[in-house]
């Protein structure tokens, strides 16, 4: 192995030529697509618009150019610094959380934000990549062939359970079910024994029944609305289905460029987060959905591949676990928004607008072109 | 290199192990699609001609909040419909032809109108925006009939907080219309713009259990906004009703002793904490914050010297005068500084240094044990008290007493007080404690500063034989159904740092305050049934000197009156009831104070004739 290539690596020759243009080209076409809908959402062809709602599209852009410089400067470190840092990038992020419990910024009942002067953001976005790495070192330690064993999956449970429990404090039921789904697919990537698996499965089967009954009855209320919007007619039932009507509406070749009416109406809410799919299904109808939906395949499969190419064991894990994180999101804000999924709140990665969620997909993205990059660097 | 990251298991393992994950997405993405292509191509012609209607609307029914009753059922607080005249801007068209029209009918200037709906630009165009609230009969008669010409415009009937007696109002608060800040912290989903909520006293408090939860309709419409057919209907939820501690006949004879006074007034039974009447006047009438008041109102209420905003009773911080002689007994008697027949002459003066301290009586008291100069509230021998004890210890018994510190009644506007210690003033001024402070401070002069809240506290303590008791304003609190969801229980706050034999002797003190010729109050407070125990208290707004100075040239004098004190509980045995009396520049606590108390007391304890 040759030394320089840990530092001074924009000048090496094999980088230039492995840096990995497709998956850029994908990134910035979303970033794109998001950034039409984002002015479809907050302009409209009929109505007067406050003139807050420029303001929107300039924070979104300087986010995606916060994102994107926050690219430029992962490529320039070797991503296994990253598994050297884990536990310490993993440490300060659940500081964060804890911080966020008691100074952070309530915004519509929930403490989510830290902010800091004209800087703003949301630790519990963090954290969904600071577990993703610092299960990546762990488990690339401890994998084998045979599978995991349960004591195995100790420290892994911890290591997820803490984040998960204060992003829930927060209270931010969605981020902490995916922070959990993303370590879930990341455990089943490296593989458990078949028998832990089964002992697994079969508490849970047993937990959950008893869990239910000791659960309060305005508790059960709350899940069962969260589980099934159309017991909460005045609220996400409501949204749900003032959605559907917004896509099903668009048809084939949709309403046109700011042309859309649902939205104009403001029937849709948070129009320009969580629900921006709607805005955009119902103007460019199903040949545009479509086309973004295939879109966010191919970069999923794309990180996939590079997963599958990649020379070690820490950068499969990781390539896994932020494939799984853009999975998640977009399958669950789509069939959210399309009545197939409970309404939380998981925005559409790259597209939704808010700071947070852009910063935080782009670095995803940046850490897997730096993998990308580098896979042919080690002799194997 | 790191040994992890030679391989160790062969690439073909992983390219195995990623098969599970490809098949997941493929299959998740293939149902994605084919819920797109329902949703849009089977589907759409029917989404199309929905959303071309903007047929289905969410319509929002507000609770009716919990209603507010004294101890006894006695309803305080209540609600009352108010027609509010609403507009619908997507089914007002053309603005042209509705606005003119309901302006005439309104008798508003147009403009005004107009700028009410251009502030709510930007919501949404289905939601109704309030043009007016609470619509008067005769106006209402006349827009009903003309409904047809004024598509878009539609009337409802909501619940309106209405306050039926003007009565504890600094307890009780009042609510008003939600604020941005407001809006911004609470839950989305609970409070919208133009929801009234809390903002004052128990209303504030106790929102979560007045508010109720919302309810509300998914309709189906036409065209012109009429609606065709309700999908779903959920109903809103009323608040709990609340009782209050509060005896609503005797707090009404409470504020009918202190009109045209500023004073506060707070009575509690001293075997619970349960507080039976809270008065702070001048007061205001809070129908005003609900049903909007003009400019002039406002200034009036900010700009009035005697404060009527301000509560009294836990915000106003006064100077214990005499009646804090009680703790510097009780440290007397604790601390074995004096015993009961220990006597000290007074001769109408004390001299300290080259400084002499008066006594409120010029030629003296003569001799005097510890009951006699509580009876007759003689500074002297407290002078000479004091100094024994000293700041600190005094302080120590102040604290213990439940002073300077808040009494726990959970109102977040309530004061601290403040006791004084020789730490405290080198921190605040720098300058080291004097000896002649510690002679004011032991007659509740000078730096001493205790709420009309804390002082019944600490009667109600001397009363009960040692108990401090927390402040309770809620009895209980029922859902609609009856259903109790809290019962108040007395809640102990410590005890008096006094055995029982200190705590007799005080009393005893107390008692011949009222009772024994001689006392402060036997001429103002004594009465023939019930034996009341109190003491009074004076307390000094500005020091003697500077006052018959400053007097010579105001002409408005009262404002340098002393503020009259009077605590006192009766029965002299077995107590029911405790009071502190605060009038405002109200002069001698024996004739501005305690006759009121007395009043209070017998209007309580059913002898009022």
């Amino acid at each position: 192995m040759v030394d320089k290539n840990k530092t001074g690596i924009m000048f090496d020759r094999r980088l230039v030529q492995g840096f990995d243009w497709g998956l850029l080209a994908l990134t910035l076409l979303l970033l794109g697509i998001g950034l039409v809908a984002l002015y479809s959402a907050v302009y409209s062809a009929k109505f007067d618009v406050p003139a807050g709602n420029s303001a929107l599209i300039m924070k979104q852009i300087i986010a995606m150019g916060t994102g994107l410089g926050m690219v430029i400067i992962i490529l320039f470190f070797d991503y296994r610094q990253l598994d050297k840092w884990s536990f310490v990038i993993y440490f300060i992020t659940l500081c964060l959380l804890i911080y966020v419990l008691y100074h952070g910024r309530v915004v519509a009942g929930s403490r989510r934000w830290i902010v800091l002067g004209v800087i703003r953001f949301q630790p519990s976005e963090i954290a969904k990549l600071a577990v993703i790495i610092v299960l990546g070192h762990y488990y690339s330690r401890v994998i084998t062939d045979q599978g995991l064993s349960f004591k195995d999956l100790i420290i892994p449970l911890i290591l997820t359970g803490l984040p998960c429990l204060f992003v829930l404090k927060q209270p931010d039921l969605g981020t902490s079910a995916l922070i959990f789904l993303n370590a879930s697919a990341m455990t089943w990537f490296v593989k458990v024994k078949k028998r832990t698996l089964m002992v697994i499965i079969g508490i849970l089967l047993i937990c959950l029944p008893l869990g239910w009954f000791s659960l309060k009855d305005y508790q059960k209320d709350r899940i069962i609305s969260f589980m099934d919007p159309s017991r909460d007619p005045l609220g996400s039932g409501y949204h749900v289905i003032q959605s559907k009507i917004a896509i099903g509406s668009g048809k084939m070749f949709g309403k046109g460029f700011l042309q859309g009416t649902q939205n104009d109406l403001a029937f849709l809410p948070e129009q320009h987060t969580d629900f921006i799919f709607s805005v955009l299904a119902e103007e460019w109808g199903f040949v545009g959905s479509i086309t973004l939906i295939l879109t966010y395949l191919m970069l999923i499969l794309w990180i996939l591949y590079i997963a599958n190419t990649s020379k070690d064991v820490f950068s499969k894990i990781v390539s896994v676990g932020i494939c799984a994180m853009i999975f998640f999101q977009v399958v669950i804000n789509i069939g959210m928004v399309m009545g197939l999924m409970p309404v939380v709140g998981v925005t559409l990665p790259l597209i939704s607008y808010g700071g947070s969620s852009i910063v935080t997909s782009l670095i995803g993205i940046g850490i897997v072109l730096n993998i990308s990059m580098r896979r042919y660097m080690f002799d194997v | 290199m790191n040994n992890n990251y030679i391989k160790t298991i062969d690439n073909d393992y992983y390219r195995q192990r990623l098969s599970g994950p490809l098949i997941v997405i493929l299959l998740s993405f293939a149902i994605l699609s084919t819920r797109l292509f329902y949703l849009q191509i089977i589907e759409g012609d029917s989404y199309y001609t929905k959303s071309e209607n903007n047929c289905i609307r969410l319509q929002r029914i507000p609770p009716e909040r919990g209603l507010i009753f004294d101890q006894n059922g006695i309803l305080l607080v209540d609600n009352r419909p108010s027609f509010d005249l609403e507009i619908i801007p997507q089914d007002a068209k053309p603005y042209k032809h509705v606005l003119p029209t309901l302006s005439k009918f309104l008798q508003e200037p147009k403009k005004k109108l107009h700028d009410r709906l251009k502030k709510a630009r930007g919501s949404a165009a289905y939601r109704p925006v309030i043009m007016k609230r609470d619509v008067s009969r005769e106006v209402l008669a006349k827009i009903e009939s003309n409904l047809y010409d004024l598509p878009g415009v539609q009337i409802r009937v909501t619940p309106r907080r209405h306050y039926v007696h003007r009565t504890a109002v600094h307890l009780i608060g009042y609510l008003g219309e939600i604020n941005k800040k407001e809006l911004r912290t609470k839950d989305i989903k609970t409070y919208r713009q133009g929801d009234y909520i809390g903002k004052y006293g128990i209303e504030k408090d106790y929102e979560t259990y007045l508010r109720g939860v919302q309810g509300g309709r998914q309709v189906e419409v036409d065209v012109n906004g009429r609606v065709l057919k309700v999908h779903v209907k959920e109903k809103p939820k009323p608040g709990n009703n609340l009782f209050l501690t509060i005896d609503a006949n005797l707090q009404k004879k409470v504020e009918q002793l202190l009109e045209n006074k500023s004073a506060a007034v707070v009575a509690m039974d001293p075997n619970t904490g349960m507080i039976l009447a809270f008065a702070s006047k001048p007061d205001f009438d809070p129908n005003i914050f609900v049903d909007g008041m003009t400019r002039q109102q406002w200034n009036q209420l900010i700009t009035d010297y005697q404060k009527p905003l301000h509560n009294k009773v836990l915000q106003g911080e006064y100077p214990p005068g005499s009646t804090y002689k009680i703790v510097t007994a009780m440290a007397g008697l604790e601390e074995k500084v004096v015993s009961l027949n220990e006597k000290i002459e007074c001769h109408g003066y004390y001299r300290l240094g080259n400084r002499t301290y008066r006594c409120w009586k010029k030629y003296g008291h003569g001799w005097m044990n510890l009951v006699d100069a509580i009876r007759e509230s003689c500074d002297v021998y407290f002078y000479q008290l004091g100094l024994q004890i000293g700041v600190d210890r005094l302080a120590k018994y102040a604290f213990k007493c439940g002073l300077g510190k808040k009494t726990g009644s959970g109102m977040d506007l309530e004061r601290k007080g403040l006791i004084p210690t020789s730490k405290w003033k080198l921190l605040r001024t720098g300058e080291p404690w004097q000896k002649g402070e510690t002679l004011s401070i032991a007659i509740g002069q000078g730096f001493n500063l205790v709420t009309p809240m804390q002082m019944v506290c600490l009667i109600a303590a001397v009363a009960n034989g040692g108990t401090l008791y927390q402040p309770q304003f809620i009895k209980s609190i029922q859902t609609v159904g009856g259903k109790d969801l809290f019962v108040a229980t007395p809640r102990k706050n410590g005890r008096l740092p006094a055995n029982q034999k200190t705590i007799q002797l005080i009393q005893k003190g107390l008692w011949e305050v009222v009772n024994k010729q001689g006392g402060t109050a036997f001429w103002h407070a004594r009465d023939k049934e019930i034996e009341i125990c109190g003491k009074t208290g004076t307390a000094q707004v500005i020091s003697l000197e500077k006052r018959e100075e400053e007097e010579n040239q105001s002409t408005d004098k009262s404002r340098y009156e002393d503020h009259a004190w009077f605590v006192a509980y009766a029965p002299s045995v077995e107590a029911r009831i405790a009071v502190a009396v605060l009038i405002e520049h109200g002069g001698h606590g024996s004739s501005a104070a305690a006759p009121i108390a007395k009043e209070v007391i017998k209007s309580y304890l059913g002898k009022d004739k």
